[in-house]
């Protein structure tokens, strides 16, 4: 394998690793806090010692997440050198303010959130647990700030002088408006995964007819925070389909294996087996107009096919090609302020001129067919998307009903009458896993080739670095975090099947129990 | 502000940021180092993981942000720096990731076995980063063999093993002994009796070495030649490296020295703290106070030696990064500042919170009936 894969397999493998614990540690704080708001406001030592429980199996998440979130920052540095290079000066920012204000937060206040139980008023804690929800939730926006613009690169500006982007409206990228669907979208999908985690742990303690106080009331709270967070996740999904079709077009062509522009309305493909090498869609089952109102939000926009977006494709590569001779020139005559306003006039599709560097290096001389074959490299892995996202929406609609029928049971008091609920609750344990990890193929493996939409094909933005080096640290990569899954998953269970009452070191508060009686 | 000013208080950022990691994080690495010594049984180390326990994961914040701060204020040198130390940089990862767990799970589980291969990974973890950061500092002063080409495409030709020459290796053991020493004074301050004791007795030990080891690799880089600036380089130019010219002489590194002999304060607090913390280690706060203020001049003093060069290249010394062309863009580094200046105090003050709640020395009896405690 080349540099390019490795690199790309690198990334893929460690973010979506790091991506197993951030989604839990994003719900589970607010559940904290939930459950925390509750002790305070009633004093009673269950909802404290709830806390005290679920706060062990945050914690044991949580380190996990932070080891494998500094693998994910320094990356882009060791293996994507000329992706930084070219872009830092935009992305870098979110990344550091990122740091500054929101994993400084978490990071420390976790510290007090575990030593400050017998340091800290009742209020004081509080505080703490919500300095660490809040830390994350943050620290989730600031990433989301960056990834969208990787997505939709708006406020930026090449500059021939520095041969990269620069910032030229950073209010644009503050205000992207794909980070805003993507953030509500990210973190509600971890609310459900945080939801998920304490209804299916709790219903497996009712199936055992174990720690029924703790179960019940842990799963009321998750039962409706989880309800609103599902709605959300699809709702907001729903937006960043929206906002993606306004400038990534060819991601939604893709996902919808959608071939050829359709007069409008659009159908919406539900099933079929999409043929990537003829461009074509078998045995689809087509549901008429509901694709072009969902994504244009109208009845007459059309919304175009892969096919049309190649051709588009065909003519930026040709006015990039432009825009590089142009550059070309103009490093050799820096003063020259005709060459300036040429490069201007094209430098818009600049990168689309880099994606021909595939195939050659003097790409000033690259033929009709390179440029074809160019053209045809911006269409993203057709049969993959199409499935990933079929089966993520399809996780998302079982969580509304499964957080649904949690949340009516819960009404009516009777969360611990159905075993078939609490079978389903305990077995659907693994899917919010799974659909955060599908979003993330379809995100970001939908956005191939490019590793800045439009500016910087993926495979230009590696380290100049050996491939050997590349490999060495994958394959330490993969060792370390195999052997680390398994002691992370080992203690969860361990102190999931030890219970609530050897966990916090006491037996669990009454219900009726007032804080003060005990203290 | 205008774009050289943004630069010189980035430049000096860096440095802040550098030192913020390593008074903050140093007295873990080095608490962390001194671990088999000072602990010799199970509770005696879990006092010692539980007196760093509550602080390491924002102290570590440090580094991270330190990170993002060269990626969005210097991307060129991080691009560099980051991939051409590459096999270093992934040790130094594998240890922030394998610390932390070491620290966290180390006692969820009462078999020996599993204690005892967390201590060693503690260990380790806090060795092999000191020596790295040390390693790299010393690598700056040799120069790194990098070049760029017409893309501003970063070229590295070195390995991991290149890295490892005698005066690297020296400034390697002088960060060792540097976060030693202040892990010493750390753990004199946050434990009692026989742990407090040992730690105490470590500190003249660790002063000692460290004020060797520095004085020595001052003297050897006498010997080595410097880089420095031909003709004049706009401090307010495009950041584009390939615009310059740089030679090497002999003895170079002590140009800003001869030229502004204040600068000697630096090495000579450092010294003077290692000292201070060494005769009067029994004032523990005091001793303390003495090592931090170690750590900040002497990176203070690599520092001012290097300025203006961030990242000189011994194979094509014109595509050495400066401070004067391997920035952001003055608008990023105008809307950092902003961020910093904002941040920053807030960050401080709540940190300043931790340490108040959890101040006082750590207790064998607090751990052992503390389900909580690591």
């Amino acid at each position: 394998m080349d540099i390019v894969a490795l690199s790309r397999l690198q990334f893929a493998l460690t973010a979506l690793y790091h991506f197993l614990f951030v989604p839990l540690t994003l719900g589970l704080s607010l559940i904290l806090v939930i459950m925390e708001c509750v002790y305070v406001m009633t004093g009673r030592a269950i909802w404290r010692d709830m806390v005290k429980f679920w706060g062990t199996l945050f914690g044991i998440n949580f380190a996990m997440g932070v080891a494998t979130g500094i693998t994910m920052e320094f990356q882009f540095g060791t293996n994507w050198a000329y992706y930084a290079h070219y872009v830092g000066d935009v992305f870098g920012a979110p990344l550091a303010i990122e740091g500054l204000m929101a994993f400084f937060l978490e990071a420390t206040l976790v510290g007090l959130f575990f030593f400050g139980w017998n340091r800290l008023s009742k209020v004081a804690h509080l505080i703490v647990t919500a300095g660490v929800a809040i830390g994350s939730n943050f620290s989730a926006l600031w990433i989301l700030i960056a990834n969208a613009w990787m997505q939709f690169p708006v406020g930026a500006k090449f500059n021939p002088d520095t041969m990269r982007m620069e910032v030229a409206d950073f209010m644009a990228v503050l205000f992207n408006p794909v980070a805003q669907a993507k953030f509500v979208h990210t973190v509600a999908a971890g609310y459900v995964t945080g939801s998920m985690f304490v209804v299916s742990v709790s219903a497996l303690y009712l199936l055992q007819k174990r720690f029924r106080p703790l179960a019940l009331r842990s799963m009321t709270v998750a039962a409706s925070f989880g309800l609103a967070s599902a709605l959300c996740v699809v709702v907001l999904g729903d937006e960043s389909g929206y906002t993606a079709s306004a400038n990534q077009r060819m991601k939604i062509a893709a996902i919808e294996a959608m071939w050829d522009t359709e007069p409008a309305p659009a159908s919406f493909t539900l099933v079929g087996l999409p043929d990537a090498p003829h461009h074509r869609t078998d045995d689809a089952v087509r549901i008429p107009w509901v694709l072009g109102l969902i994504t244009t939000r109208s009845a007459d926009q059309q919304v175009p096919g892969i096919n049309d977006l190649v051709k588009l494709a065909d003519r930026k590569i040709r006015n990039g090609l432009i825009a590089y001779g142009t550059l070309d020139k103009l490093r050799r005559d820096r003063g020259n302020a005709e060459l300036r306003r040429e490069l201007d006039a094209h430098v818009a599709d600049l990168g689309y001129a880099l994606l021909l560097k595939r195939y050659r290096p003097d790409i000033e001389h690259a033929t009709d067919a390179e440029i074809a074959r160019a053209a045809e490299s911006t269409v993203p892995d057709v049969p993959v998307l199409f499935w990933s996202f079929r089966l993520m929406v399809a996780c998302g609609f079982w969580f509304i009903a499964l957080f649904g029928a949690a949340f009516y049971l819960s009404a009516r008091r009777r969360l611990d009458r159905h075993r078939l609920f609490l079978y389903a609750a305990l077995l659907s344990l693994p899917l919010p896993w799974l659909a955060a990890e599908l979003g993330w193929v379809v995100a970001e493996y939908g956005r191939q080739p490019w590793v800045i939409e439009g500016v910087l094909p993926t495979f230009l933005g590696v380290s100049g670095t050996s491939a050997g080096n590349v490999l060495l640290s994958l394959i330490g990569f993969v060792v370390f975090y195999s052997g680390l899954a398994v002691a992370d998953l080992y203690l969860l269970v361990k102190y999931i099947r030890l219970g609530p009452d050897a966990t916090i070191g006491h037996p669990v508060a009454a219900p009726g129990l007032v804080s003060e009686v005990v203290a | 502000m205008s774009y050289e000013l943004l630069r010189l208080v980035w430049w000096a950022l860096l440095g802040i940021l550098l030192i913020g990691f390593a008074i903050a994080d140093g007295f873990d690495l080095g608490s962390a180092m001194l671990l088999p010594y000072v602990a010799r049984n199970d509770l005696e180390r879990r006092v010692v993981i539980n007196a760093i326990g509550p602080f390491w994961e924002g102290n570590q914040v440090w580094f991270v942000l330190g990170g993002g701060a060269i990626f969005a204020a210097w991307p060129a040198l991080y691009a560099a720096s980051f991939s051409g130390f590459y096999l270093a940089m992934f040790l130094v990862l594998a240890a922030l990731i394998f610390r932390p767990l070491s620290i966290v799970y180390r006692s969820k589980l009462p078999n020996p076995r599993w204690r005892s291969w967390w201590d060693w990974t503690l260990f380790v973890t806090g060795v092999v980063p000191s020596l790295v950061f040390g390693v790299a500092f010393g690598n700056l002063f040799l120069g790194v063999p990098f070049a760029f080409d017409g893309d501003l495409r970063f070229h590295a030709d070195f390995s991991l093993f290149s890295l490892l020459t005698p005066f690297a290796l020296l400034a390697g053991l002088v960060s060792v002994a540097m976060l030693a020493l202040h892990g010493a004074t750390w753990l004199s301050l946050k434990t009692e009796s026989v742990i407090g004791h040992r730690a105490r007795l470590a500190i003249p030990v660790a002063a000692a070495a460290f004020a060797l080891l520095f004085v020595g690799s001052g003297l050897w880089l006498r010997a080595l030649d410097g880089f420095s600036i031909m003709g004049t380089l706009p401090h307010d130019g495009p950041s584009n490296p390939e615009l310059k010219t740089v030679v090497q002489e002999g003895g170079g590194w002590f140009a800003n020295y001869k030229a502004q002999p204040l600068l000697w304060l630096a090495p000579v607090l450092a010294l003077g703290g290692a000292a201070v913390a060494s005769v009067w280690r029994t004032q523990r706060i005091l001793a303390f106070i003495a090592s931090a203020l170690t750590c900040a001049t002497t990176i203070a003093t690599a520092g001012l030696a290097l300025f203006p060069f961030l990242l000189p290249s011994s194979s094509q010394p014109n595509a050495s990064l400066t401070v004067w062309d391997a920035s952001s863009s003055k608008l990023t580094l105008e809307i950092m500042l902003g961020a910093v200046v904002i941040l920053l105090p807030i960050v401080l003050v709540y940190t300043g919170w931790l340490y108040r709640v959890m101040r006082g020395p750590v207790k064998p009896d607090d751990v052992a009936h503390d389900p909580g405690a690591y």
